[in-house]
């Protein structure tokens, strides 16, 4: 260990302590950035693109970032986490694009990921989600296996110790045993959250979601990204549900934003994203997406934008 | 070689309706064996399929109860299953019992009448069969299917997936143990007396096919009086001393043909000289009183008999039309509650009334109803859920919504939640401003087409939906205005 983890590792535990014991001194929490220094000077610590196709995108922000390898190790066990939360098709754009996730898992593979699998806990019926989604037949197309989430038998508790409302949670096993995880969410408006990005969509990794809504939505939502974070995270942003979200009624709650975030920093991508999203849902404040700032507050990242190296492309 | 074409048939569908009733992984999703059965098709006066099955037995006689009806076979593996261990096992002849079986038939018309289904749901066999199977042997096949899944996860394997084994309802599973040890019962030691006593669809058959072209024939001058036949004979019907066959109990299983050694039985077409048949004055004049009884039986009854009442109504499921609809079709074969992918169908307690006992109800406990989906009201053979498509169904409002702020948890506890409207596929609870940043649902009941998913995921159950007995049509959403794509940009 040298002395710079040392450091940040004592800064960790000392924010954990201060949050956990009186929820005060979020300063200190907020000046560990969970990406930033470790980083080569020259990656980017988040990249923005925009007017592309999902893969084209992907290859774009990647290249800015340093690459996938500066994620995922050969041999590494890894999962990835898209939104496949409803039964809708592609173009309502209610879960991830599959274009994006067939580039991301190609990403992988040539990276000498050892095993990927892809799954989400869906909310409508399981089985036609991931078949009306375009997904299942994407990812096994692409070589990736496909796993179920729909059975409590999936699932195991695991404690939380650094959340606020939410001590502990039963998260899905391929979460568990995974070396490392990729997020991969869709930017959408949700009704309650009023927006859903990459820290909303890990409540699709936890079995009782009931739980979160009655404990308080946007606490919980930052409590469970403290659980086994992401070594990255992809905000789909090529199609977005700005209205009447997060499923949609028709295709005019959709826009064709052709967008993508990337950051191993969540509550970077979701403040980058939440941005963009304001932009064009503009009834929607950005200060009101609570779950953000309270992220922060945990020492998940930052929402600094301008603290960190921020690249913005224009395909 | 008839009577092994026979069985070869038998158990060829009886295998393909129980994988219809078992089937979990939409393999089979709209099963057509189960279109063919004469008691759904009555029941919805579906004139093409009844026409078949009736010309069929007036042409063949009761083959229907032999190789499509999945109680008959069923019965007959029973049968079977005796003489393995009873070798000796014998029949005899009995006389017909008219009094009885048309007796049963007109209490079953007389209780539809009243609104009671339930009993005629009862012994109609292809509903009581379905029971067995959706009751009995699904649970055992997904629990084989979740040992395979969990022997494949064990190696990497997701090939298989598990799935949620839980009994539908107390009362369906009372009544499906009922019905085997019932059914199993009278099989194993009395052949098809039940096909020939209870059955309503055995009396109707019966009732044609004593009139059949082709049938089971004696020829009389190659007949030793040996009674082989008639101890072979499950349904009680050959009298070999006087030669004579009750053609209205005969279900053409053509052991006899088997079992006699001088080849004198046969079936074939009606003999020239046959006598004419004496006309059975007792029956008619049944008959008769029946339809009497039936034309008077007071529509006050069924409204005693349905009175019982839960404190929310029951809703039934989209396509049902009404409750009356379901009340008047609907046998309670299970064939939906099987098929619902998302477990919201289940058998009724008394949310119906007494006479809707086992029908299929909606439920939010487990799931709730799929926004695009409408696989309930293509399999029901019954008529009990007419078919919709998905756009008919989108418009359709088998209950509406009903929102209570006052358990609300972003009213009581001040922090954001939107579950119900995050799961309602119409927006007829969406989210408006409340105080703080907090949003807070607000109901569009006309709106609602009552899936449930906003009931389902409430943590306080502060929505739920209110059942309509007659289905009502949801009022289409308004179309939003398109936003323009233009002017945005990074935002930071």
């Amino acid at each position: 260990m040298d002395r710079r983890d040392f450091l940040k590792t004592l800064a960790a535990a000392g924010a954990l302590v201060t949050v956990k014991s009186s929820g005060m001194m979020d300063v200190m929490a907020s000046t560990v950035p969970s990406t930033g220094a470790a980083a080569a000077a020259d990656n980017a610590d988040l990249a923005a693109v925009m007017n592309g196709e999902p893969a084209a995108m992907l290859e774009a922000a990647m290249k800015e970032l340093g690459g996938i390898g500066r994620f995922i190790k050969k041999g590494d066990k890894i999962v990835i986490k898209p939104n496949i939360g409803w039964d809708r098709t592609p173009e309502l754009a209610g879960n991830t694009n599959p274009d994006l996730l067939v580039a991301l898992i190609k990403m992988c593979q040539d990276a000498g990921a050892a095993e990927i699998k892809v799954f989400d806990h869906t909310c409508d019926n399981w089985t036609r989600c991931y078949d009306h989604s375009g997904i299942e037949a994407a990812v096994k197309k692409a070589g990736a296996t496909m796993v179920y989430a729909h059975e409590q038998s999936s699932y195991e508790r695991v404690d939380i110790p650094k959340g606020v409302s939410l001590k502990n949670a039963q998260v899905h096993k391929a979460i568990i045993e995974c070396d490392k995880w990729i997020n991969v969410p869709v930017l959408k408006n949700h009704g309650g959250a009023l927006m859903t990005c990459a820290m909303k969509n890990h409540m699709g990794i936890v079995w009782d979601r009931r739980a979160f809504h009655s404990r308080g939505l946007h606490q919980c939502i930052a409590d469970i990204c403290t659980y086994k974070p992401a070594v990255l995270h992809i905000v789909d942003a090529y199609r977005t549900v700005a209205t009447n979200g997060p499923q949609g009624r028709s295709a005019s709650d959709v826009v064709l934003t052709k967008a993508l975030f990337a950051s191993p920093d969540i509550v970077a991508v979701d403040t980058a994203a939440g941005k963009f999203f304001t932009g064009i849902n503009k009834s929607i404040k950005f200060e009101n997406i609570e779950h953000i700032p309270d992220g922060q507050k945990l020492g998940l990242g930052t929402m600094d934008l301008e603290s960190i190296n921020v690249k913005r492309i224009k395909l | 070689m008839l009577r092994k074409i026979r069985t070869a048939v038998a158990v060829a569908v009886i295998a393909l309706l129980t994988y219809g009733f078992i089937d979990f992984a939409g393999v089979i999703d709209n099963p057509l064996l189960q279109k063919i059965q004469f008691g759904p098709a009555l029941l919805s006066l579906s004139i093409v399929t009844l026409a078949c099955l009736i010309v069929a037995t007036l042409l063949l006689g009761r083959l229907y109860c032999s190789v499509i009806c999945p109680l008959g076979i069923f019965q007959d593996f029973f049968n079977w299953l005796s003489k393995k261990f009873d070798k000796k096992k014998k029949y005899g002849y009995k006389p017909e019992q008219p009094w009885l079986r048309w007796g049963v038939l007109a209490v079953l018309v007389i209780a539809w009448l009243c609104g009671f289904t339930f009993l005629v749901g009862l012994v109609e066999p292809y509903s009581a069969y379905g029971r067995l199977a959706v009751e009995l042997f699904r649970p055992v096949y997904l629990l084989g299917n979740n040992l395979l899944a969990s022997i494949g996860e064990l190696f990497g394997s997701y090939r298989f997936f598990k799935v949620a084994v839980s009994l539908q309802s107390i009362s369906a599973f009372v009544v499906a143990i009922l019905t085997l040890l019932v059914i199993g019962h009278f099989s194993y030691h009395y052949g098809r007396t039940w096909c020939n006593t209870i059955c309503p669809v055995g009396t109707l058959l019966g009732f044609f096919s004593r009139f059949s072209l082709l049938r089971i024939r004696i020829d009389k001058d190659r007949c030793n009086h040996c009674l082989a036949c008639q101890r072979k004979c499950k349904a009680y019907c050959i009298d070999s001393a006087n030669q004579q066959i009750d053609y209205s109990r005969c279900v053409d299983c053509f052991d006899c043909i088997d079992a006699c050694k001088q080849k004198a039985i046969y079936f074939g077409p009606v003999k020239r000289h046959s006598q004419a048949e004496s006309v059975d004055e007792s029956k008619r004049q049944f008959l008769k009183s029946t339809l009497v009884l039936a034309a008077l039986a007071p529509a006050a009854v069924q409204a005693k008999v349905t009175g019982v009442k839960d404190t929310r109504v029951p809703m039934s499921p989209p396509g049902s039309v009404s409750h009356r609809n379901l009340l008047g079709h609907c046998t309670s074969c299970h064939l939906c509650v099987s098929k619902c992918p998302s477990h919201v169908l289940k058998p009724a307690g008394l949310e119906y009334g007494l006479g809707g006992i086992m029908q299929p109800v909606m439920k939010f406990d487990d799931g709730y109803c799929n926004f695009d989906c409408n696989l309930c009201s293509q399999v029901c053979p019954a008529g009990a859920i007419k078919p919709l498509t998905v756009e008919e169904k989108h418009r359709t409002q088998p209950g509406r919504v009903v929102f209570n702020k006052d358990i609300c948890v972003v009213n009581v506890n001040r922090t954001s939640c939107g579950a119900c409207a995050e799961h309602c596929p119409v927006q007829a609870i969406h989210m408006v401003p409340f105080e703080g940043g907090l949003t807070i649902p607000e109901t569009t009941p006309e709106m609602c087409v009552g899936c449930g998913g906003c009931e389902f995921i409430c943590p306080v159950k502060a929505v739920h939906i209110e059942g309509n007995p007659i289905h009502l049509e949801a009022k289409a959403p308004e179309q939003d205005a398109v936003i323009e794509t233009q002017d945005f940009d990074f935002g930071f």
